[in-house]
């Protein structure tokens, strides 16, 4: 059965777009056919995290306009046979997403593709509310400070109560915390929250903590997703949440404050 | 002095269709008999600047719960101390504040002639006022056709998932939720509140009046609570009640938290 895993957050510039890449690519490169798509329509730039930009032809509104076929507007991923994206507009408005269609090339999707990962836009207007209506999953990414926390609360409201799982009193959708950009220094000082701070708050199932890392600059500049960048903290943050996510344990490796050599040697309180 | 109480609303005629009609068309209408839960606006003072400013108060409370809301005006009590009320000034205050009066009871003859002329109908019920001032008897009460629900009938609504920020959640009888309610998010209930979370959210214990009702929490750290009416809010929770399981009561019109 094909999963569709919504990645939301309510506040904008969390690490939606950066998430989508990589899981979607981490999905694919276990051998899942996944399909990732940007629903920010007017603003993409999950073609440009992906490095397939100047290979758009057709994009999410042509296929539910039926000016092109799903097929036509697919991109296959240049590092991953098994990773396909389907970008958003830049030109049209953000209204030309019509809740049928949405649903429409999502079930064609589910015919073929194990993963649909879809990367919300910001907000809890139209494009968010159509990226998590049809979910099974939410990955809700969070930043470690208040008003983010308090949107991906507002997020989650939201999809407990109108999705289409909700408004069809079936099961629930499984709601996954992906705490990004985590400085533990920064929480040690207390300029941050700790995840403790934002687990009392959300009390979600925890899948990772993504550090805050130049890897990501680097990865996007570059259009590769920074899963790919195997030796990088954020890359491997990535790879252990698909472990998670595919039912594997993994202990969380980047919440804690890099230890001295001493700390390491001895235990450090 | 305002009070909301519930109120039902029956409309019990079935129309007979026509069958003497020679072209034969499939009903395009039925009347059906059906029972609303209305509020309904009990006024104990004719002072309509003391009215707007008490309602815009409970407004304030619940904004969403308010907006739109259908009221049947009842002035029994105002009527049984001789106090007038323009009728027209007091509907366009209620129109202004966004409810739709949708009726009126327990009014003279003059104020029911003033509420049809702004095409609000006369509702009959237990409460029913004399409908003239002149009549020196006071006409036999009649029995209710429909009987009001006590709270105590009403059911208990339970839930189990956290209520996040921006839900809003209404229960006609006791309200129980096992989980945490978030900042921002908001519970009301006409009957008592149990939060077995943390209860950061605002709670609204015996909003159609019920001054009986409580909150229980294992956690205080609302933005308001409030039992029917009377209310706190956050910055009014000294330290000595914050994060703690506690009670709250009406005692004597004030809000009481007392340790569980
Ligand atoms: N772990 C991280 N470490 C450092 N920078 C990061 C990290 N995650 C994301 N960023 C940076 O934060 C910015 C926003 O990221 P991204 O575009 O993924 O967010 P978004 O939630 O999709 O934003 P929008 O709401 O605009 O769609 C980007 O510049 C990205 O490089
Ligand atoms: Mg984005």
């Amino acid at each position: 059965m094909a999963r569709i895993i919504v990645v939301t957050s309510g506040k904008g510039g969390v690490g939606k777009t950066t998430t989508s890449a990589a899981i979607a690519m981490g999905l694919a490169k276990r051998g899942h056919k996944t399909a990732v798509i940007d629903f920010d329509v007017g603003l993409r730039n999950l073609d440009l995290i992906m490095g397939c930009e100047r290979r758009v032809v057709y994009d999410f509104v042509n296929v539910i306009n039926g000016e092109a076929t799903l097929n036509q507007a697919l991109i296959r991923d240049k590092n991953c046979n098994q990773l396909y994206i389907l970008p958003a507009s830049q030109t049209r408005d953000k209204d030309a997403l019509s809740q049928e269609g949405v649903g429409r090339i999502l079930d064609e999707l589910k015919k073929d593709f194990k993963y649909i990962v879809c990367d919300s836009p910001a907000g809890i207007e139209r494009g968010a509310f159509l990226a998590m209506y049809y979910a099974d999953d939410a990955f809700i990414v969070t930043n470690p400070e208040v008003s983010s926390v308090r949107d991906s609360d507002r997020m989650l409201g939201i999809l407990s109560s109108k999705s289409r799982r909700a408004e069809h009193n079936e099961e629930p959708i499984k709601e996954y915390l992906l705490l990004t950009r985590y400085s533990p220094e920064r929480v040690k000082l207390g300029e941050m929250l700790s995840v403790d701070d934002v687990q009392e708050i959300l009390s979600l199932h925890l899948l990772g903590v993504i550090p805050e890392s130049k890897s990501v600059l680097n990865a996007s500049n570059s259009g590769t997703p920074v899963i790919l960048d195997e030796k990088s903290d954020a890359g491997q943050a990535y790879a252990d949440v698909i472990a998670r996510y595919l039912g594997e344990d993994r202990p969380h490796r980047f919440i804690d404050e890099k230890k001295g050599l001493f700390g390491k040697l001895f235990g450090s309180k | 002095m305002l009070e909301l109480t519930q109120f039902l609303t029956s409309l019990t005629q079935r129309m007979p269709t026509d069958s003497q009609h020679s072209n034969y068309h499939p009903p395009a209408l039925e009347f059906k008999s059906t029972t609303f839960s209305v509020p309904v606006l009990v006024l104990a003072n004719n002072d309509i600047v003391i009215i707007e400013h008490q309602l815009q108060e409970k407004i304030q409370l619940a904004p969403e719960f308010f907006k739109h809301s259908p009221v049947v005006i009842d002035l029994q009590e105002l009527n049984k101390q001789d106090l007038n009320i323009e009728i027209s000034e007091l509907v366009n205050m209620l129109r202004s504040l966004d409810f739709l009066p949708i009726g009126i009871r327990g009014a003279t003859t003059q104020q029911l002639k003033k509420a049809l002329e702004l095409a609000i109908p006369a509702h009959t019920g237990q409460n029913q006022a004399p409908l003239t001032t002149d009549n020196t008897k006071p006409q036999p009460v009649k029995p209710t056709p429909v009987a009001e629900p006590s709270p105590s009938t009403a059911s208990t609504t339970l839930i189990a998932q956290p209520i996040r920020s921006g839900q809003r959640i209404y229960a006609h009888g006791d309200l129980i939720v096992l989980a945490q309610v978030s900042a921002g998010a908001e519970i009301l209930a006409e009957g008592n509140i149990h939060v077995y979370g943390s209860l950061r959210g605002r709670a609204l214990a015996g909003v159609q009046g019920n001054i009986e009702a409580r909150i229980f929490c294992s956690d205080l750290q609302a933005e308001l609570i409030s039992i029917a009416g009377t209310y706190k809010i956050s910055e009014d929770l000294t330290e000595t009640v914050r994060n703690r399981p506690v009670q709250i009561c009406l005692q004597n019109n004030t809000l009481t938290i007392k340790d569980l």
